[in-house]
């Protein structure tokens, strides 16, 4: 603990998270960059509804406008959520497991910084003569024709990013498989550990579709190919199938580890155990396999005949049975159980009714013949904020509330916290429940602005102000999360009294070396199983010993930069830049120099000495 | 990790059990190879060849294909030895992916 | 067991590749990799073979204008007989022979630059022939593909050159055993993927 005891510097703080590779620091790293990107799409969804808030509105142009949705899209799926997501199976997982680090601490780092760098460059777009505008899903027929470089920002910043996240997902399935404590069965594993895992497995399988597709799209932009160009033999549609067939799979990537931090916090505060674990972890599974299935219900309406669309229908509709277990087994293990009403929980129950809400209207779009009427109208923009904004956004909240105290070893208060639910939840169906009827009444989705007297006034209004409200309930957590840090009252190893997996059995945050000595676990919900057992904390699995732990290193901080400069090179190089091609070459040699290094350069980690852990002992009993 | 708990007690016997055992696997490694590159000569053959029909030729030299590559991954790259459940898990997932994605691009990109 | 402790012919384990904890993280990672490398290929392969021959007039070259057997077939056989030589060099570093090994190895690299150095002839050939990477949506997915791998080619050398030389000097131990195993698993799957490029791409492009 002495490692956090001592004030350091700023710079050495610096230095330390820019070359550190301990799982708990990029999980912090990962919250605060995730948190920045949701702050900025955020503020870029307030400007769509302050555009759309009365008709005829000239607060942004037509082409800003799309710029704003697009990089609103693309900046909360890949810069907000995903990295928010990554940030709590960091955090969580391996103490989860009962491990000291993940299995490729070096691969961690540098999955962060290749997401860093990404995310950075698209957003560099906004000052470097404007921004994507082709949509999140950026189809090629529009993509092809944008003018100016944004959607190359788009290409080249999410390929980057890509790689990150494809190397964490590796990395958090071989930590599963080959670092669980003694006694940690698979049927033993916290319900998070198993959302993380499978959501891996569909990072690993679905991230190359998207690399190859942008890889593709690059081509075409960049260096005169012709995939999508029908005039020269291409076909703009396998834009639209390599998008789809990353991009669903994308959508459970993101739901997977929501359902699993809401699996955490119902039995914790139903102080019972999960109904149905088994059941849990089977439907877990069977979603991520239906995830790969089902891409083609996004292009229901480009024509691919009734045979196909029949298919995807039918399979599209079958995932409602898994999510259904998923619902009914949540609301079992509140049923008898005695229940404290606390932050994260506020979140999980609020979070059933309106996921179920987005479910529903998802098998409504899932009837093929029904979705030309729902096609591209603001019914399906409402569904998927309901699913995404009711499902994940509102778990990254129970998230960062329930597992705040473990990472950095403070308490929220919790009734801000509170306030901050009721602004936001208030806010959310105030925003996007009506926006299910301005579809059905007509009103396009993406369209900038809208005439008068066509019944879409009031209700794009009342849109409007839930989204301030949505805005006010951010406002209030960050206040919250500014108090905390200040006041820094620090909280024991299990704050919310109620803790049953492993990572509350250890002092908040963890020593970087997790556990002295690692837990033997005797069943599912280990730590429980201990207390009720009447003992303090978990049965060492061996004994006190050296403890190995990797090196740290600035070189994944290269490799990501090496990327971000190469990505400039490639990007102004169409314009005959003498400087283009120059830039490209160093930025590459940056990064496959610093992989070269790293492969020639031993990196054995280092060893804290058996006796230097048991002076820390001691010098714990005496503080 | 099988093969680790071989111990007879005797590091000598062992040496020479694992050696023996090394020198086996490399003549299975040696048949396999013989029996790609024949692969390899009736998948040329048939299409030098030219009296067959497309509708033979494809699927058939598609399978001699399969085959070969299921001698590499078996034998070249050990799939067949303990401790490859989870590799093979997940190569073949991702080969369940990619048979979809294969399909849908032969069958739905073009109407 | 340390990672960098010396090993002689009587201590080497049977299963050098993965008897610590690094090394088994590491061969179950790469073999991961391999399955998204699957998902990888497949989705070229697809783009492919949507795109192959589409070709804006009938000026243009076709699959069966274009490709040969022979040229084929010899690099077919470079690179099947590539995998065999790092067979073998899998099989002595097992015997803890470690110059034999390197020989191996070796001779795996010079095939695989004989298959890179035909495949760049091929792809001169084709554009003179005027079946260019911007001429057609075939010509873009053909040598989108083909390229993809020749890429990995050339990787794959870079990466077993440098294991060659930093490990020149100090033999074999338990810290880069498991290195020559995952390149050896990375080249068999480069000549995985090969397999079926010259069944589709080259044969499959022949028959019409």
């Amino acid at each position: 603990m002495s490692t956090y005891a001592q004030k350091k510097g700023f710079g050495a703080t610096l230095w330390d998270f820019l070359t550190t590779v301990d799982h708990k620091k990029i999980a912090i790293l990962y919250l605060i960059a995730g948190g920045f990107f949701f702050l900025v799409g955020g503020l870029e969804a307030v400007f769509i509804r302050i555009q759309l808030a009365v008709p005829n509105n000239d607060f942004v142009s037509a082409g800003l406008f799309n710029e704003i949705i697009t990089m609103h899209g693309t900046t909360m799926i890949f810069l907000a959520a995903m990295p928010l997501v990554f940030a709590f199976m960091n955090a969580v997982m391996p103490l989860q497991i009962g491990a000291r680090d993940v299995a490729f601490p070096f691969v961690n780092a540098l999955g962060f910084w290749l997401f860093f760098f990404g995310g950075i460059f698209l957003n560099l777009s906004w000052f470097l003569g404007g921004a994507p505008d082709a949509g999140w899903t950026s189809y090629a027929s529009l993509a092809l024709h944008s003018k100016g470089h944004g959607v190359d920002f788009y290409i080249l910043g999410l390929q980057i990013s890509g790689i990150g996240t494809l190397i964490g997902g590796i990395n958090f399935l071989v930590t599963i498989i080959n670092m669980r404590a003694p006694g940690m069965t698979y049927m033993r594993m916290p319900l998070f550990t198993w959302t993380t895992f499978v959501t891996s497995a569909l990072i690993l399988f679905a991230f190359p579709p998207l690399t190859v597709g942008l890889v593709l799209m690059m081509f075409d932009r960049l260096f005169g190919a012709n995939f999508f160009d029908p005039t020269l033999g291409g076909n703009t549609v396998i834009w639209e199938h390599l998008f789809w067939i990353f991009g669903h799979p994308e959508v459970y990537i993101l739901i997977l580890p929501a359902f699993g931090i809401f699996s955490e916090i119902f039995p914790i505060f139903s102080r019972k155990r999960l109904f149905g674990y088994s059941s849990m972890v089977f439907a877990t599974v069977l979603i991520g396999f239906l995830g790969f299935m089902v891409w083609a219900h996004h292009m229901f309406t480009t024509g691919l005949g009734p045979v196909a669309n029949a298919i995807f229908a039918v399979a599209t509709m079958a995932i409602g049975v898994p999510t259904g277990i998923k619902i009914f087994n949540w609301l079992l293990t509140m049923w008898g159980g005695s229940v404290k009403f606390t932050t994260p929980m506020h979140w999980a129950m609020a979070f059933i009714p309106s996921f179920l809400a987005g479910g529903v209207t998802g098998v409504m779009l899932a009837s093929a013949a029904a979705d030309y009427q729902y096609h591209d109208t603001y019914f399906v923009v409402a569904h998927f904020h309901y699913v995404i904004v009711g499902g994940v956004v509102f778990a990254v909240f129970a998230g960062t509330h329930l597992y705040w105290p473990k990472m950095f070893g403070t308490m929220l208060n919790e009734v801000l916290g509170k306030i901050t639910f009721w602004l936001f939840f208030i806010g959310f169906h105030l925003t996007f429940f009506i926006q299910h009827f301005l579809g059905l009444w007509g009103m396009p989705r993406r369209v900038f602005t809208y005439l008068p007297g066509q019944g879409f006034d009031a209700a794009n209004m009342v849109s409007s102000i839930g989204a301030a409200f949505m805005g006010l309930g951010v406002i209030v957590m960050l206040y919250n999360i500014i108090i905390t840090s200040v006041k820094n009252v620090k909280v024991g190893n299990d704050p919310w009294g109620d803790g049953r997996t492993l990572e509350w059995a250890i002092p908040s945050p963890p020593p970087f070396y997790n556990f002295k000595q690692l837990p033997l676990v005797r069943g599912l919900d280990a730590y429980w199983l201990e207390k009720m057992d009447g003992k303090k904390g978990m049965t060492p699995a061996e004994p006190l010993g050296d403890i190995h732990m990797p090196n740290s290193s600035f070189l994944p901080f290269m490799m990501a930069m090496g990327l971000f400069i190469a990505a400039f090179g490639a990007m102004y190089h169409v314009n005959d830049k003498a400087w283009a091609l120059p830039v490209m070459i160093i930025g590459l040699l940056v990064t496959f120099g610093s992989m070269f290094l790293r492969s020639v350069k031993d990196d054995h980690g280092f060893h804290i000495h058996k006796e230097d852990l048991m002076d820390e002992e001691d010098k714990g009993v005496k503080a | 990790m099988a093969n680790q708990q071989l111990n007879s007690g005797n590091p000598r016997v062992d040496i020479e059990y694992r050696r023996k055992k090394n020198a086996e696997e490399m003549r299975y490694q040696l048949v396999s190879f013989a029996l790609m590159i024949f692969l390899t000569l009736i998948a040329f053959s048939a299409v030098y060849i030219k009296g067959f029909t497309a509708w033979f030729t494809v699927p058939f030299i598609i399978l001699l294909a399969v085959v070969q590559v299921i001698f590499q991954l078996y034998y070249f790259m050990h799939m067949s030895h303990k401790g490859h459940e989870a590799p093979s898990l997940f190569l073949y997932s991702g080969v369940l992916v990619g048979a979809v994605t294969i399909l849908a691009f032969t069958t739905i990109i073009w109407w | 067991m340390h990672a960098d402790e010396k090993f002689t012919y009587e201590t080497w384990p049977a299963a050098p590749e993965k008897s610590t904890l690094e090394s088994k993280n590491k061969f179950l990672g790469f073999w991961f990799f391999l399955g998204g490398e699957t998902v990888l290929f497949a989705s070229l392969f697809a783009t492919y073979l949507a795109l192959k021959d589409k070709v804006p007039s009938t000026t243009h070259h076709l699959a069966k204008d274009l490709f040969e057997l022979p040229l084929t077939f010899v690099a077919t056989m470079l690179l099947l007989t590539s995998s065999l030589t790092s067979v073998y060099a899998m099989y002595h570093m097992k015997n803890f022979a470690f110059k034999k090994m390197m020989v191996w190895l070796g001779l795996t690299a010079l095939l695989g630059a004989g298959f890179l150095g035909l495949e760049v002839y091929e792809f001169t050939l084709y554009v003179h022939e005027g079946h260019t990477f911007t001429s057609s949506a075939f010509g873009s997915a053909f040598y989108t593909l083909v390229g993809f791998h020749g890429g990995h080619v050339a990787f794959g050398l870079l990466w077993c050159l440098t294991l060659m030389i930093r490990n020149s000097k100090r033999g074999l131990d338990l810290y880069n055993a498991p290195k020559f195993y995952v390149f050896s698993l990375y080249w068999h799957f480069i000549d995985v993927v090969w397999v079926f490029i010259f069944t589709v791409v080259y044969l499959m492009g022949m028959v019409g």
